[in-house]
């Protein structure tokens, strides 16, 4: 029986290195081994024919793990890009193709930067086209590595040509607010072209959407912590050099663009080849700072609850409100993309997600009826138009998240819903900026 | 006789569903009763079963809990709910639509429908 017993360990250890396989998993599996061997044994079999018998029922563990991979992708991501162990050697690989990309955006918006002569001049042309000098290389990075065939390039790459003929053709008038707009939106936009690349073209896939989602947070993160970086590197930079009389803003005008450029596919690259970092720290982070946003949230709903907005329209603090609550629904949905998908009951971060929802949701509310009375009063303009449909977008979800997640709480639906509810809105959030790029100026003859 | 994999796959949701219909289970005792329901025609791969449970729990059908019995290892139960049960019933409607009709265009083969109940 020894033997056996030495023989279940050695398996168990095999089958936990599988993708998607987890300890609870190998528990089952193995409870459902010795069941087997059991009753092979009771049959009259010796205990090593029985294991012999049972592992070879079980299948074969690479399709078995495979199975497990397919069900569990969230924790299948995680050898997506890494086969196992050699996680080193992939990093290897990938590193030219991201280099290559990566330089790519640096010199394209350097190239951009020197023909506008900014930071002396700051033409409009250069804010409009920025995000359209960096994006299309994240998005030809994820198209190369996820090999999409020429049909599929070509569905990359015509929102990024149709972006870069509206907003160079409309004939914007001088100081327009459209213009801002869409200096605003255009990123967004573009970023939600990049998801096609990056899902391989299967943007129907729900879980590749999540995917995306969890991308876009660990690329937030990283992004940040390679700027962070970069600044103190700077700053040591100018310490040391201006003594010695270099002109270090001539210097910082040089890097800095391209610097910014080149972190965006390198921080896409890292979150891709160097997962398992950021997979560590990125949920310490949402269970970190998910209740502290509740708190301030609920604060806040409360204090405007009470005093009102103001009697005076308020245009600062609805700008602030609106991007508090998109950083909210960020936070959430990264939250719900970085848990741990067999976790299927409710627990403490849930309710406090749910009070963070409902306190957006009356922020939400608030600042709405604030912009309906304002369009009310003196009509619409583009600003206000924006605010209104940006508040109404937030609405819809927020109002569905917080109805599923009610729900989901009291144990009258799953987390599957919720995860459904959001993966399927993404798309609004997509066609709104989008909108707002390609309808909202020549509906305001682009003032 | 041989049973095809594509329709060993189809069959296997609503088969689970219906085992646990009967009353909770684990994975070792409901591969049993599906071998023992089919009469040992239905070949499936053991390891195969536990990601369709997975996927049965994250979808809301069925529940789980891990119990130790009195003697013995700890166990993972699974037990239907009750959207478990509603997605069985259109399981059922849906086998029913497509035996009925291979049944018609079967002439003299009304054992298809005899064996789901239903003539």
């Amino acid at each position: 029986m020894e033997g056996v017993e030495s023989q279940i360990a050695e398996w168990r250890a095999y089958v936990a290195c599988g993708p998607g396989v987890n300890g609870h998993d190998v528990d089952e599996l193995e409870d459902h081994l010795r069941h087997q061997i059991a009753e092979l044994s009771a049959a009259g079999l010796t205990a090593d024919e029985g294991f012999l018998i049972a592992v070879k029922r079980l299948g074969d563990v690479d399709g078995l793990s495979r199975e497990f991979a397919r069900e569990h992708s969230g924790r299948l991501w995680k050898q997506l890009v890494l086969s196992g162990d050699d996680e080193s050697a992939r990093v290897a690989s990938g590193w030219l193709e991201a280099f290559v990309f990566a330089t790519g955006a640096a010199v394209a918006i350097q190239v951009a930067r020197l023909a506008a002569g900014f930071p002396d001049e700051e033409p409009n042309w250069l804010a409009r086209n920025a995000t359209l000098f960096v994006l299309p290389f994240l998005a030809a990075y994820f198209a190369r590595r996820r090999q999409l065939d020429p049909r599929q390039w070509l569905v990359t790459a015509t929102p990024f040509v149709l972006a870069a003929l509206v907003v160079n053709v409309y004939p914007w008038g001088v100081d327009s607010d459209t213009e801002a707009l869409v200096i605003l939106s255009l990123p967004v936009a573009l970023w939600f072209v990049a998801s096609y690349p990056y899902m391989g073209g299967t943007i129907r896939s729900h879980e590749r959407r999540m995917d995306f989602v969890r991308f876009t947070g660990e690329w937030f993160i990283y992004y940040v912590l390679i700027a962070l970086g970069g600044g103190v590197l700077m700053g040591l930079t100018a310490a040391i050099l201006e003594p010695a009389g270099v002109d270090v803003e001539e210097i910082a005008a040089w890097v800095l663009p391209s610097g910014a450029a080149g972190a965006v596919v390198v921080a896409a690259w890292l979150v891709e080849s160097k997962q398992r970092v950021v997979e560590n720290m990125a949920p310490v982070l949402t269970m970190l700072f998910t209740p502290l946003f509740a708190v301030m949230l609920t604060c806040a709903a409360v204090v405007y609850a009470v005093t009102g907005l103001g009697g005076a329209f308020d245009r600062e603090l609805v700008s602030v409100l609106d991007a508090l609550l998109v950083v909210v629904l960020a936070l959430v949905l990264y939250g719900m993309s970085a848990r741990e998908p067999s976790t299927s009951s409710p627990g403490w971060m849930d309710g406090i997600q749910l009070v963070a929802v409902l306190s957006a949701l009356v922020l939400d509310l608030m600042v709405l009826g604030a912009m309906i009375a304002r369009i009310g009063d003196v009509g619409f303009t583009p600003n206000r138009t924006a605010v209104l449909g940006l508040n109404l977008v937030l609405l819809v979800n927020l109002a569905g998240a917080a109805w599923l997640s009610a729900r989901f709480l009291t144990r009258r639906s799953t987390l599957h819903r919720l995860e459904r509810w959001q993966t399927t809105y993404l798309p609004v959030f997509a066609l709104f900026a989008a909108s707002v790029v390609v309808v909202l100026p020549p509906l305001f003859a682009f003032e | 006789m041989h049973i095809d994999k594509d329709l060993v796959a189809a069959s296997a949701t609503p088969l689970v569903l219906a085992i646990l219909a009967e009353g909770e289970s684990y994975g070792y005792a409901i591969l049993k009763r599906v071998r023992a329901l089919s009469e040992g025609e239905l070949e499936w791969t053991d390891g195969m079963l536990y990601p369709l449970l997975h996927r049965l729990q994250r979808l809301g059908y069925v529940t789980t809990e891990w119990r130790t019995p009195p003697e013995g290892r700890r166990r993972k139960y699974y037990a239907i709910t009750d959207e478990g049960r509603a997605a069985l019933a259109d399981q059922q409607q849906q086998w029913v639509t497509v035996t009925r009709a291979l049944n018609d265009v079967w002439p003299g083969s009304g054992a298809v429908l005899t064996a789901l109940g239903e003539v």
